[in-house]
Order: structure tokens, then C-alpha cells, then sequence
């Protein structure tokens, strides 16, 4: 008898994802999916909108990482002020901004690993789901918690004096910024009084990496063979290709590190990126053109930047960086799990860009806003947290939108992320009777290496709003759980 | 010099110039009526309602009703802040008030007012009308999915001959605000930045300047709406 597993809903986030798992009357599976149902609703109402809305409109569709969408919108109305294409920006502007969005990266990727992944890693995919959550880890491993906590804490505070909110704030408007780092603003993040400080983050951040080198020497079996399969990987990448999580040219490699997509400017983004569709899922699946969509699939995220850059412009994360690479030998990682590794590399780096920057007094400077002229279109790029974003507006010569391309993390890693389920359910559910929760959380480790959210964070009080059904090949329901 | 007359707030004693408005003379007197429609300048015109109070018993327009003496005026009972509230909550139930995109938000009078009486969980339905958007004058960005009708626009702005740049169009519920296109097609900076000041919403935008003022200095991050009055007694 031929059953489906359902394991609905992963996340809340975006509306509403699903996994199926059609398994045959042999148990073996014969097909697994993520349906995601998205969020392209806003490229709708964004129409007749006044361009300069747009980034604060846009970044509601994130809870996490709306600083992305905030930043991704304001590059691209930089363009249609006339401000240029990455290049145009005032100093004070352009690193206000760069401040507020390795801020971002800071808080999210503190939140990703230490409250969403790390009790995966600490009490085991198949620990006891009474611990293997945050509360599980501050109980447990309370200094590991707390630093989790504080530097997520750091992240969010560095939004607000940039953003003015630590979230949904106002900071970028079309050609810069609407405020500067007062010295009072800065001086909390240096002199540790009120929180622990900039060094101290780069402390932990080296911590945090030490603890997954640590575990990884312990479970190296489990985390290096856990869903991996070979793909290309996109990302931003500087000019002259260094990691750089603002702003860059677009780079993508395939397994082997080939260059598959040779540093093409944001702007013509369209030429090298297509985007697919399938009958079940509302979320597109993006692929490099020149390979088709069969081939032409990619990764982005931690994993995929530090597959595609030649090297880290800070010194302590680009040691880390070197040690990261040799591990797969020069060539690109595809393990899975290693996102995790990378995750906290980019942390490191995010640390050190905070630093040097609010060491810099170009970020008390007065010149806020630059214009030149008018033109229709503005596409801005940026790498959020879980990997490269496009945002892609048209406004008229009446300063409304009338059309807007919007390509998120999310959508860029679906077919990975499908893969991954699949990967999962073929080595953890093929031949087995019954379906348990330690496999169901198998399958959510792999999206969480990607892409876990706050509500995933299910997670975060202990249970998944997770509801499985086996369902024979009449549609019946034969078993459910729920966990 | 005009003479003073006395009167009471909520039982307290309060003088004031006779012929003042019931609004302003308040002011003066450290007590809070609050106001949309009303604008300092501009004659009353008396359409929002926010400003009621019961007057010897009866309810009536503060910014319309001048003071006379022995007056006896209910501004904070249960009854009339639960009327202010409603009316508050109806004109964010009839338009379309997207507070999180909106440019104004944090100097909006109706933000603010709803703020200050604490509206969390509207009691009307939401009626979600098509509103449209003017957007072809140079300097001026219309939304009138934002508007409350409160005809300030109408009633400050007027070009150096006197005439009106905005005018009321359509009736019954499709009424709305519209700009004189000949008259506003040259507007000055100076008008045009009035004409969005005087505009106690997000519904009259200066074009391409959004978002200019952090948050944090916003007029209303500091304190609510009305707290200026209630300090300076
Ligand atoms: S546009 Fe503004 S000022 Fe004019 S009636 Fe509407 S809310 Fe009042
Ligand atoms: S302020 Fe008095 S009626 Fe509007």
C-alpha cells in the first residue's frame, strides 16, 4: 500500500510550508516536496505605490531579516534617484548602512545557530524533545545561552541606532540614510557599560566557532554524511572577490568551484538568472540560464558565499575561512551542515566589520542624501542573512511603481531545499513501518540548515506545530501524530 | 481689553478671554480637548466631532463653542472619551490607514489620538474603499485612501489671490479631496511643503522626501498627543 507522509506546517513564516513524502508499497520513497506558499503578494500592492515607500512597504515581508529587504529596496531607489549603482552613496551613508546590515547579520545568525540549530547539535536530531529546544540549551549549557542571547541582543541594538527600530525601522531612504551614529550611540557598543562590547562579540563569535569544531571532531560521521549532494552556489561577491555581504558583483561556481556565472553586475541580473515554476509549489524556482533549469539550480546562503568567495577582508574570520577550505580541500563544501560552520565564520566577520566601523568617524559625517537624475528603474541586490536577494523595481515619471521582481533567499534555495528533504527521507524513512518524530525532525534539521524561522522555533518552546499523516494510496488516513 | 470670563472644566475653575473658543481657551488653562479637524489660524469648521464635550448638560463642538461665563463644561467623563474613541476608530474602520508604510507615521494626528485613547481592537468593521491616488503634480503626492475629510487642506490653502488649490469632489461616500490642477501645477516649495503640514494624516505627502526624519524625532515619539498642553499648566 503506497503512503504519504505529511508533515505540515514547517513554518509559519511564509505563509505556510509543507513537506510531503510519497512512499511505495515497498516503503521506498518515491518523491518528497516542500510547498511553500509565498509571499509574491507584495509585488502586487506595490504598484502605484511612491517609490520612496518602498523599503519600509517591503521589509514587512520578513519578521527576521527585514533589514535585507529594507536595505535590498533602498539600493534599488538609490538607482532611481539617480544615486548611483552601489558607488553613489555619501560615506556616512553607505557605512550607516553597511552597519546596519552586518548588525543584521550579527543578530541573525546569533539567533540561527544558537536558538534554532545548536539544540539539534547539543541534545542530537533525535534527543529527547523535552530538551532539544532553546530552554533545553540555557539549562544545560547556560553560558552558551546567554552568549546567544547577548549577541543577538549586540545585533538588534545596532539596528536600532541605524535603523531606529530594532525592527521595521525607517534608516535607508532613496540615496542614503536619514541619520548618523551620534558618538554617544557609538560609544555603548565600545565601552561595554551598558553591554558587553564589540570585542567581546568577536570573543564569542571565535567561541562559537571553536564549540562547532569541537562537536564536529566528536560527531564528524553524522555531520558531514547528513544530506549532501553537490550543487552550484550564487552569491554577492566584492569586486575583487572578497566575501562582502552589501554589496557586489554576482558570482556563482559549480561543485567543483568552475566559474559558472563570471562577477556580472546586479544590475544585469536578468540575463544570468531565470525563474521556473511548477504546478504544486507558489514558490519559483530560480536557475542560472545558461544551464536550463535542470542543471542550472543553485545554493545560497553562508554555505554557497564561502563556496564562491576567493577570501575574507578580515583577519580573524579569514583564518577561519582558510581552515574551512582546506577542509574540502580547496574546492567547494556541499555538506549540509557545514552551513552551520560557515554560519558562525560570517559571524566572526560580521563582529570585525562592526568594529572597524564604528571605529570609523566617516560615520558621524553630516552628508546624508545624495540625488542626480531621475531614472525608471532600480534594481538592488544585497546577501541577506540566509543568502542573496533580489529586488527589482520600475517607477514612472509620477514617482509611482508599476512593477516590481522580487527574488528572496528563500526561493533561491528551494530546489536545494527540496533536494535536501529528499535526501532525508530516502536515507531516514525508506523501509520503515512507522514514521517517528526523530525522522519528521531529520527532515526539519535539513530546511533549519537553510532556512529555520522564528515559528520553526517551535523549536524555541519545545514542540513543532507539526501534524504528520500516513495516508494510503485511497486517501485514507491510516496513522497520525502529532508532535 | 476683552474682558475675562470664568468658567469650569471638569469642576475646575478656569478663566479665560471672553469670545475664545472652548479649544483654545482650554489650552490656555492647562486642559486637553482633542482636535483634527481644528487648526490654530483657520476658522472652526466643527466636521470631526473629536472635540466634544457636554456643555450645561449637552453635547457639543469644543473648537466652535465660544466661552461665556458660568459655563460648565464636561470634558473627561467616561461617556464622552468613549464617544471620542469611537469616532477615532470609525475614521481608521472607513479609510485605508496602513500605519507601518505610511511616511507620517509618528506625526500623524490620528495615530497619535488613537495612541492616546489607547485604540487597540477597532468595534467596527473594517470597510476597505477604493480609494484612488493623485499623483501627477511635480510637488504633491495625493493618497486618499488616507484621508479623514477634515477639509484643513480646503480651508488653509489658498495661492497669493486667495484661491483654494483643493476642493471637495464627488458625493455621499465617494467624496474626496482633489487638487486644482491648474492652480497647483506651479505650486511654490513653500506652499506645497504647507499644504502637507497642514494635512493632519499621511493623505497631502511632499513627493520624493519620505521618511526623512528618523525615528526617535518624530513629533509625536517623545510624548502623546495632547501631553504639551497637559505640561504646561
Ligand atoms: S487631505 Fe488631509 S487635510 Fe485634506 S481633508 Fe484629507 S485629511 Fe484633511
Ligand atoms: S476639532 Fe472640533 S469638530 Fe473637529
Amino acid at each position: 500500500m503506497a503512503t504519504k507522509v505529511v508533515i505540515d506546517p514547517v513554518t509559519r513564516v511564509e505563509g505556510h510550508g509543507k513537506v510531503t513524502i510519497h512512499l511505495d508499497d515497498n516503503g521506498a520513497v518515491t518523491q518528497s516536496r516542500l510547498h511553500i506558499v509565498e509571499f509574491r503578494g507584495f509585488e502586487r500592492f506595490v504598484k502605484g505605490r511612491p517609490y520612496w515607500e518602498v523599503p519600509v512597504l517591503v521589509q514587512r515581508l520578513c519578521g527576521i531579516c527585514p533589514v535585507s529587504h529594507h536595505l535590498a529596496a533602498a539600493k534599488a531607489t538609490d538607482q532611481i534617484v539617480g544615486a548611483g549603482t552601489g558607488d553613489g552613496l555619501s560615506p556616512t551613508a553607505e557605512k550607516m548602512r553597511r552597519l546596519m546590515h552586518y548588525g543584521q547579520i550579527f543578530q541573525s545568525h546569533a539567533l540561527h545557530f544558537f536558538h534554532l540549530s545548536s539544540p539539534d547539535l547539543l541534545f542530537g536530531i533525535d534527543g529527547p524533545i523535552a530538551t532539544r529546544n532553546v530552554i533545553g540549551v540555557a539549562l544545560e549549557h547556560k553560558d552558551l545561552a546567554v552568549q546567544g542571547v547577548m549577541m543577538r541582543k549586540f545585533g538588534q541594538e545596532i539596528i536600532k541606532v541605524t535603523a531606529g527600530k530594532k525592527i521595521h525601522g525607517t534608516g535607508a531612504i532613496p540615496g542614503g540614510i536619514n541619520k548618523n551614529l551620534s558618538l554617544e550611540e557609538r560609544d555603548k557598543f565600545l565601552d561595554g557599560k551598558d553591554l558587553p562590547n564589540v570585542d567581546q562579540m568577536i570573543d564569542w563569535s571565535q567561541g562559537a566557532i571553536d564549540f562547532f569544531l569541537d562537536f564536529h571532531k566528536k560527531n564528524q560521521d553524522m555531520l558531514d554524511n547528513f544530506s549532501v549532494f553537490p550543487s552550484n552556489h550564487l552569491s554577492l561577491v566584492r569586486a575583487d572577490g572578497a566575501l562582502d555581504l552589501y554589496h557586489g558583483v554576482l558570482r556563482a561556481v559549480d561543485s567543483e568551484g568552475k566559474k559558472i556565472v563570471n562577477d556580472v553586475p546586479c544590475q544585469e541580473y536578468y540575463d544570468h538568472i531565470g525563474e521556473g515554476v511548477k504546478s504544486w509549489s507558489y514558490m519559483k524556482f530560480p536557475f542560472i540560464l545558461s544551464l536550463g533549469q535542470e542543471n542550472g539550480w543553485y545554493r545560497v546562503g553562508p554555505l554557497a558565499r564561502l563556496n564562491t568567495v576567493d577570501f575574507i577582508p578580515t583577519p580573524l574570520a579569514q583564518k577561519r575561512f582558510e581552515e574551512f577550505r582546506a577542509y574540502s580541500n580547496g574546492k567547494p563544501s556541499q555538506i549540509c551542515l557545514h552551513t552551520h560552520w560557515a554560519r558562525l565564520i560570517e559571524t566572526l566577520h560580521a563582529a570585525e566589520v562592526m568594529k572597524d566601523l564604528l571605529n570609523d568617524p566617516d560615520l558621524q559625517g553630516a552628508e546624508l542624501v545624495r540625488t542626480g537624475t531621475r531614472q525608471e528603474e532600480g534594481i538592488g541586490l544585497i546577501e541577506a542573512p540566509r543568502g542573496t536577494l533580489f529586488h527589482h523595481y520600475r517607477a514612472d515619471e509620477n514617482d509611482q511603481i508599476t512593477m516590481c521582481n522580487l527574488i528572496v533567499s528563500t526561493t533561491n534555495n528551494n530546489e536545494p531545499m527540496n533536494r535536501a528533504v529528499n535526501n532525508v527521507a530516502v536515507s531516514q524513512m525508506t523501509g520503515q513501518k512507522e514514521i517517528t518524530e526523530p525522522m519528521m525532525n531529520a527532515v526539519e534539521v535539513a530546511i533549519r540548515a537553510y532556512d529555520p524561522c522564528l515559528s520553526c522555533a517551535t523549536h524555541a518552546v519545545g514542540r513543532m506545530p507539526l501534524e504528520v499523516s500516513l495516508v494510503d494510496s485511497d486517501g485514507a488516513v491510516i496513522a497520525e501524530a502529532r508532535t | 481689553m476683552a474682558k475675562i470670563v470664568t468658567f469650569s472644566i471638569d469642576g475646575q475653575k478656569c478663566m479665560a478671554e471672553e469670545g475664545q473658543y472652548l479649544v483654545d481657551a482650554a489650552e490656555t488653562n492647562g486642559v486637553y480637548i482633542p482636535t483634527l479637524c481644528n487648526m490654530t489660524g483657520v476658522p472652526p469648521q466643527g466636521s470631526c466631532r473629536v472635540c466634544s464635550v457636554k456643555i450645561n448638560g449637552k453635547l457639543t463642538t469644543a473648537c466652535t463653542t465660544k466661552v461665556s461665563e458660568g459655563m460648565e463644561v464636561i470634558n473627561e467623563s467616561e461617556e464622552i472619551q468613549d464617544l471620542r474613541k469611537a469616532i477615532i476608530e470609525l475614521l481608521f474602520a472607513e479609510g485605508n490607514h496602513f500605519c507601518p508604510s505610511c511616511e507620517q507615521s509618528g506625526n500623524c494626528e490620528l495615530q497619535a489620538l488613537a495612541y492616546r485613547f489607547q485604540v487597540l481592537v477597532p468595534r467596527f468593521p473594517y470597510l476597505f474603499p477604493e480609494r484612488d491616488i493623485e499623483a501627477s503634480n511635480p510637488k504633491l503626492f495625493k493618497d486618499h485612501n488616507r484621508s479623514i475629510l477634515c477639509k484643513r487642506c480646503i480651508r488653509a490653502i489658498t495661492d497669493e489671490r486667495g484661491r483654494r488649490l483643493f476642493a471637495f469632489g464627488k458625493r455621499g461616500d465617494r467624496i474626496g479631496i482633489s487638487i486644482d490642477t491648474k492652480l497647483a501645477a506651479n505650486i511654490s516649495d513653500e506652499l506645497a511643503d504647507r499644504a502637507a503640514e497642514v494635512c493632519p494624516v499621511g493623505a497631502i505627502i511632499r513627493k520624493g522626501r519620505g521618511f526623512a526624519v528618523p525615528i526617535g524625532q518624530r513629533r509625536y515619539d517623545g510624548q502623546p498627543i495632547g501631553a504639551d498642553v497637559e505640561q504646561a499648566k
